[in-house]
């Protein structure tokens, strides 16, 4: 009883106040297509186990036909941007991230796994993310004074035939 | 205006507590596929004794085959190299501008006896080896050996130390530098782990062939055969069979799963 009171209470509060939000719950995007079958609240609890049990079946066993991969989450899960391009995982708009940030639990999985459809240009890496190409001439500039000219330019060589 | 209730109070969450049958079934079919037949038998009350036996033909990775490349050295023309083209399509990794340390799962090498003056070009990536040495040295059990002889690199327990680079006669493996994006769905890879040639094993799982292969014989060449080792009737076995080949780096005793013909 307390606890309806208050959710009534915060409701009245909520709208006069909070206009944009719907709730102080993540807004997750809306996904298409068939709904789970399992139920969304199932997913919601188990994603990851189901779908680190079906990788390791899919990488050691070669099992193709698996029922949670990451790549099947975008044929449905994939959200957009204002201008209805489909995200990546560097906006905060992004399906996986409208929860985890809410949860702050970090995924490394797109590190190395797509986080758009495939044959989505998921275009340039994040700066954040980028290494800097280095100056060569401020390298050996630094060396010299460090090391002396000759000993710089054997250190700088494997560097030159990168260029 | 509406806010919602918390997640445990909410009628799915309640149904979440109580998982449904559907997927309790789908478990033990995976279990099933996964593991081939299983034969149980109660010895006494909580004693069961389980007995994973047979194998199931449908299994991709099925013990019963070895995948393997025949590449003959002549038929392989110099000037191409669409099988590396193929690859880097088809598996996502390229150039960064960083040659030195770029990643390669397939490369073109030119050989020339000095003593004859003959040069022969070949295309050369992982081997996988019966005993991979990348396999034993890794501390993890990330490099790990496919049942039908395909090795890999699991990147989810892959600590980038590079041992098996290491390890590697054929300096078949790459460390990926660089963070990497739009990568292909089936071909994760990531800054911080290794990497090398799959036989791509997305293809094999589902019945196609290596791209490297298609693309061979798509440009008339086709020096390289791809199939099943341990099946005498495959148009590899037969080939090795009548004729003269080797695997690289004989004297380790590797037992290459890929085949060089004319070298």
């Amino acid at each position: 009883m307390i606890r309806l009171a208050l959710i009534l209470t915060l409701g009245l509060v909520g709208a006069v106040s909070a206009q944009e939000r719907s709730s102080l719950l993540p807004d997750v995007p809306t996904a298409t297509g068939e709904p789970h079958a399992e139920g969304n609240a199932y997913w919601r609890k188990n994603h990851m186990k189901m779908m680190t049990h079906d990788r390791d079946l899919t990488m050691r066993f070669g099992d193709r036909e698996i029922g949670a991969s990451l790549k099947a989450c975008f044929d449905c899960h994939a959200a957009t941007d204002d201008t209805g391009h489909i995200v990546t995982v560097q906006d905060e708009r992004h399906f996986c991230r409208s929860c985890h940030d809410y949860a702050a639990v970090k995924v490394d999985c797109f590190s190395c796994h797509r986080s758009t459809p495939e044959g989505t240009d998921e275009g340039d890496i994040h700066a954040l993310t980028t290494t800097q190409n280095a100056d060569p001439g401020a390298i050996a500039a630094f060396l010299n004074g460090l090391v002396g000219p000759a000993n710089a330019q054997s250190m700088m060589a494997p560097l030159e035939a990168d260029q | 205006m509406k806010f919602r209730l918390p997640a445990h109070d909410t009628p799915e969450a309640k149904a979440s507590q109580q998982p449904p049958a559907k997927r309790a079934e789908m478990t033990r079919r995976d279990i099933l596929r996964s593991g081939a037949a299983v034969a149980s038998l109660t010895l006494a009350p909580g004693v069961t004794l389980m007995a994973f036996g047979g194998s199931e033909a449908k299994a991709a990775a099925d013990a019963g085959k070895r995948w393997g490349l025949l590449i003959d050295v002549n038929k392989c023309a110099a000037d191409c190299n669409d099988c590396v083209t193929a690859c880097s399509t088809e598996n996502g990794w390229k150039d960064t501008g960083h040659p030195s340390t770029d990643a390669q799962w397939i490369r073109k090498v030119t050989m020339k006896n000095t003593t004859t003056g003959r040069e022969t070009s070949m295309p050369v990536m992982c081997q996988h080896c019966e005993k991979p040495p990348c396999v034993d040295v890794c501390p993890t059990g990330a490099s790990f050996k496919r049942d039908d002889g395909i090795v890999l690199v699991d990147k989810h327990t892959c600590i980038g130390c590079r041992y098996c680079m290491m390890a590697c006669p054929f300096s078949a493996r790459s460390f990926v530098h660089e963070p990497v994006n739009n990568q292909k769905p089936h071909a994760p890879r990531g800054q911080g782990t290794v990497e090398s040639c799959t036989l791509c094993v997305h293809r094999v799982d589902v019945g196609g062939i290596p791209a490297c292969v298609e693309a061979c014989a798509n440009a008339g060449h086709e020096a390289i055969i791809f199939g099943d080792l341990k099946d005498p009737e495959s148009a590899i076995s037969k080939r090795l069979a009548g004729y003269s080949s080797a695997g690289l780096r004989p004297d380790l005793n590797l037992n290459a799963g890929v085949r060089y013909e004319n070298l």
